[in-house]
């Protein structure tokens, strides 16, 4: 997926070094193979590839890691800025 | 088959024509939203009490590629009550989640049937289980298995590779995703139609012929509007610049260009309308398609619709303004 990127810079994705057990999951669970874990802690190798669906803080036993999930959907997005209109789905 | 809970179904896993007409018109997009099987415990071949169990969602495009993926293989499906919702999407909603594995765990009582307690989950359903939850919620552990039902033999056989881990968008799949586009697209293209036939209305002359040709333009310029939005886009998609509305217009004034070549007696205005029109269609269409990719954050995207609805409705107020300014200039023919 090296060859698919969206805007840069946007992405909530924040990690703490130091909340980090080193477990794994976010590294599991990530469908952009943004974490890898080294020497114990996780790493963070590409975070411009993180599309905020909000696996890996939710796996994560510490909250070492925090994304504001959602999903990258224009016309999802449009419904949430209607009135009365919260929560509708589009897929 | 009989089991310790009771009999439980067991799958074909082979597609039937009735499957594959589903298929069709799921991936169409006709009944999309109700296309369901019952949640449940099934069985795929022959499985015994140490068989892997592999958990899914009931939405049946879904259920049929796992189900199929698993042919020659003994083992247990269990499909969760997402709604008729596909894994990913419904982990976002909530539906596939913990609490929803273990209720359908405990309503068909897994742990009578098996003698382990390990549930493979697709790997796209991680952003709704938090996997300890639903080792407290009902004693099983959660393995995230491979994020394509297809690696599932190999999966079973090897383990996991970090191949099975990554989301893909190849053309393959970019390419099933254009028909529901066109086909949900039907009630906003009628009502591009309308307008188009209300602004032809205005121009100089107003024979039935005079109207008819000027709304031909404006009708040609929505097509090739759509066409370059929701097909061109999604099949060139890798080689687009990375802002989806930009590579939009970019195709979409593509388009444009050959409007002169479909109608050579329109005045220079309104083929300017319509091709202005074909541009802002094609760029919306393709900002629309972040919906469909596998890879755009919603931080992304709204970002990219603040920017772009804006230049969008001023382009589209221009070509409107264009498309009459041309027709009464008297270049109807």
């Amino acid at each position: 997926m090296k060859r698919y990127r969206h805007l840069e810079n946007v992405a909530t994705l924040a990690y703490d070094r130091e909340k980090c057990v080193g477990c794994g999951l976010c590294a599991t669970v990530c469908p952009h193979r943004i974490f890898a874990v080294r020497d114990g802690k996780a790493e963070v190798l590409d975070r411009e590839a993180c599309m905020e669906c909000g696996a890996c803080a939710l796996n994560c036993p510490t909250s070492a890691i925090t994304v504001t999930p959602g999903v990258g959907c224009a016309q999802y997005i449009i419904q949430t800025w209607l009135p009365g209109k919260r929560g509708t789905s589009c897929c | 088959m009989p089991a310790a809970a009771g009999r439980i179904p067991r799958l074909r896993t082979g597609p039937t024509a009735l499957d594959r007409l589903g298929t069709c018109r799921a991936r169409l997009g006709l009944d999309r939203n109700h296309y369901t099987v019952n949640p449940g415990l099934y069985a795929v071949g022959a499985p015994g009490p140490d068989s892997p169990v592999v958990v899914t969602a009931n939405y049946k495009l879904t259920f049929d590629t796992v189900r199929f993926a698993l042919a020659g293989r003994d083992v247990w499906l269990l499909v969760v009550d997402t709604r008729g919702i596909n894994v990913w999407c419904a982990g976002g909603k909530g539906t596939f989640s913990a609490a929803g594995v273990s209720e359908q765990v405990k309503k068909t009582g897994l742990e009578r049937v098996v003698s382990h307690r390990r549930l493979i989950l697709p790997q796209l359903g991680a952003n709704g289980v938090r996997a300890r939850d639903l080792r407290k919620a009902c004693g099983f552990e959660a393995v995230f298995g491979p994020v394509r039902a297809e690696d599932l033999p190999r999966y079973l056989d090897h383990g996991i590779d970090e191949a099975m881990r990554e989301v893909t968008f190849s053309l393959r799949e970019r390419a099933a995703v254009i028909p529901v586009e066109l086909v949900l697209g039907w009630k906003p293209l009628l009502g591009a139609f309308a307008v188009a036939a209300v602004l032809s209305l205005m121009g100089h002359g107003f024979s039935l012929a005079a109207v008819w040709s000027r709304w031909l333009v404006a009708a040609g310029g929505t097509l090739l509007g759509l066409f370059c939005g929701s097909v061109l886009f999604p099949l060139l998609l890798p080689r687009l610049p990375r802002v989806f509305s930009l590579g939009g217009a970019g195709l979409g004034l593509a388009g444009a260009l050959t409007l002169p070549l479909f109608f050579p007696l329109a005045a220079w205005q309104t083929l300017a309308g319509a091709g202005l029109w074909t541009v802002a269609l094609s760029s919306w269409l393709s900002l629309n398609f972040t919906g469909s990719t596998p890879y755009t954050s919603p931080s992304g995207v709204e970002k990219e619709m603040r920017r772009a609805i804006p230049v969008l409705a001023a382009c589209t107020l221009l070509a409107a303004i264009l498309f009459v300014a041309g027709n009464f200039s008297g270049g109807s023919a």
